[in-house]
């Protein structure tokens, strides 16, 4: 009863995380599902992105954290992108290289300094606190239902945090539903699926890998400053192994929703992200360390991506045990 | 309206692979031009292809289309006024993506945010209605649960659907069962002729360079060889095609395809 009661307790934070994972989740679901581009500098991006959020929000201006967070995105994923698409650098180096510059200025971005407390600080949650708790009392009234009721209980789930990561991952999911119609968005998905097509039409495959890379990396910088704010906390490790953890919330989100349109499919990696973080927390209930977190993301993506890989191998497995045999009998 | 001006091409420059692929090749071509063009493995005709659509850039000479000069200008910007199918069925589409996706892709001519309004999806049913391959009623479903022959009729609709000032069919039908071939070969004419596009067509199959189109051309080491038109080519015959390579080239014509081809 105590693990039960224990585990929903925690049920709030998990959530919470995965909606903010969801965001870098859905950045890969745009590169790396769209695109085809394994983008490495997935880590970075993140880390840099709490950065900038974590010294804007800092210098006094909460609001502007969000786009400039996003803009520094967009700048890092323009790097990857044209050193891939025009400085004749493999794409998966490209990305870790660009992951690696990011360290050194990220921590120049914090002034020097590899942690930054932002206990004091007014970030866009301490801001839109007044708000959501408006919204809370809005919701009871209308029901007439009073502190400590039922309804008081289920709208104390959705916290400050929670409102606003559902607002910012629908935001993206609307984004990327209306945008990936677009003749844009069509030319980067083509790109994406069949380069062969691509070459000896009119889409300019550089110019749509670096719009996709920009529009992703923003996404994954918000994922990071919003983190960062949420948990008024930044240290330079919060990005190191992003890119497997939202790897392997991606591949679960496919295998319950890979297949239909976009906009489901883009849910499906929401929900995958949101698996994820609850899976995690339920293993650490179970008294696994939290260090083995990146270990779990690793093995997840292995499996998922193995999985179907060996499967298509499995039917020549058994033939080739079952021809040795015959063989032999004949001997 | 296509002016191609003494152009080579060499691959593998300066090593022991080097290959004269195209050697000082000239050619005019009229609008409303469509041309067959056959010859032996090697001859030069697919890169050919890939000079006129900037998959390679020539060494030396020039290429006019339509007044412009377009020897050094990019594949993609290229493909806007030119129309490319390959033999290889998977290359025109993209697999993943629905019928209508596909076709929204290669109508798009407005700007690149717009997307296809309901009229447009109309359209597109109406263009693939023709075909007679049900595909019109298969508007959201992805292009890779397509036959190869369902596929390249998609490919040829994608490719003309704005109509493009030059279409470059290379042997497109090359890889389809006979029946499908010959019904793609039909859907090309009755597109070309609709739309009164200048075509080249590469093909391995004699017969049908000799009834399509309005001319015929030869290819050989990087060079065109024989090239015959109006009353001069009404005549001719698979037989006095043969006859008339071995005439020019010195030698047999070898092309396996093309032999049992016929």
């Amino acid at each position: 009863m105590e693990f039960f009661s224990g585990l929903l307790s925690s049920l709030p934070t998990a959530f919470e995380l995965g909606l903010f994972n969801a965001l870098v989740v859905l950045a890969l679901f745009l590169s790396y599902s769209m695109l085809n581009v394994c983008d490495l500098s997935t880590d970075g991006c993140y880390t840099l992105g709490a950065a900038v959020g974590a010294v804007v929000a800092i210098s006094g201006h909460p609001y502007l954290s969000l786009p400039a967070a996003m803009l520094a995105g967009v700048i890092s994923g323009f790097v990857t992108a044209i050193l891939q698409t025009k400085m004749g650098i493999d794409s998966l180096l490209a990305g870790i290289i660009v992951n690696t510059g990011l360290y050194s200025i990220n921590i120049a971005i914090m002034g020097n300094k590899s942690l930054l407390n932002l206990n004091k600080t007014e970030t866009v949650f301490t801001k839109l606190k007044p708000a959501t708790d408006k919204l809370h009392d809005g919701i009871l009234g209308l029901f007439g239902a009073g502190k400590d009721s039922a309804l008081d209980k289920i709208l104390a789930f959705f916290s400050n945090e929670i409102i606003i990561g559902i607002l910012a991952v629908a935001i993206v999911i609307l984004f990327l539903s209306l945008f990936l119609r677009t003749r844009l968005g069509l030319a980067i998905r083509a790109t994406g699926n069949n380069p062969d097509m691509v070459r000896s039409s009119s889409i300019n495959p550089t110019m749509t890998t670096i719009v996709g890379l920009c529009i992703a990396n923003s996404f994954t910088a918000l994922s990071g400053c919003l983190f960062a704010q949420s948990q008024k906390s930044m240290s330079i490790d919060v990005g190191t192994g992003m890119v497997t953890v939202a790897l392997a919330a991606l591949l679960i989100g496919g295998a319950f929703m890979g297949k239909g349109k976009i906009p489901v499919r883009a849910i499906g990696a929401v929900i995958g992200a949101i698996i994820f973080r609850i899976v995690y927390t339920i293993a650490l209930r179970f008294h696994m360390p939290s260090f083995m977190l990146k270990l779990v993301s690793s093995v997840i993506v292995i499996i998922a991506i193995t999985g179907p890989y060996l499967k298509s191998k499995y039917p020549m497995f058994v033939r080739r045990i079952k021809h040795g045999k015959a063989g032999r009998e004949d001997a | 309206m296509l002016k191609i001006d003494k152009i080579s091409l060499t691959f593998n420059k300066g090593t022991v692979n080097e290959k004269k692929a195209i050697e000082g090749l000239s050619l005019d071509v009229k609008k409303g031009d469509f041309i067959t063009i056959i010859g032996a493995n090697g001859a030069g005709k697919s890169t050919l292809f890939n000079a006129i659509g900037g998959t390679f850039i020539t060494d030396s000479g020039r290429i006019i289309l339509d007044g412009e000069d377009i020897t050094l200008t990019p594949e993609y910007k290229r493909a806007r006024s030119i129309g490319r199918l390959f033999q290889d069925p998977m290359k025109g589409s993209a697999p993943g993506m629905t019928i209508e996706e596909n076709l929204a892709l290669a109508a798009g001519h407005g700007g690149w945010l717009s997307s296809v309004s309901k009229k447009d999806k109309e359209r597109f049913r109406e263009y693939l209605r023709p075909l007679n391959m049900g595909l019109e009623d298969r508007m959201q479903q992805p292009v890779g649960l397509l036959s190869g022959g369902q596929r390249q009729a998609l490919t040829l609709v994608m490719a003309t659907i704005n109509p493009p000032k030059l279409l470059l069919l290379d042997e497109h039908t090359a890889a389809l069962d006979p029946a499908t071939a010959e019904k793609v070969l039909e859907l090309t004419e009755d597109i070309v002729e609709q739309n009164s596009l200048t075509c080249l067509m590469i093909t391995h199959n004699m017969q049908s360079a000799l009834e399509l189109g309005n001319r015929t051309i030869m290819m050989n080491t990087g060079r065109i060889i024989y090239d015959v038109e109006g009353e001069q080519r009404e005549g001719l015959t698979v037989r006095d095609l043969l006859e008339k390579f071995k005439e020019a080239a010195g030698e047999e014509l070898d092309n396996d395809r093309m032999l049992l081809g016929n």
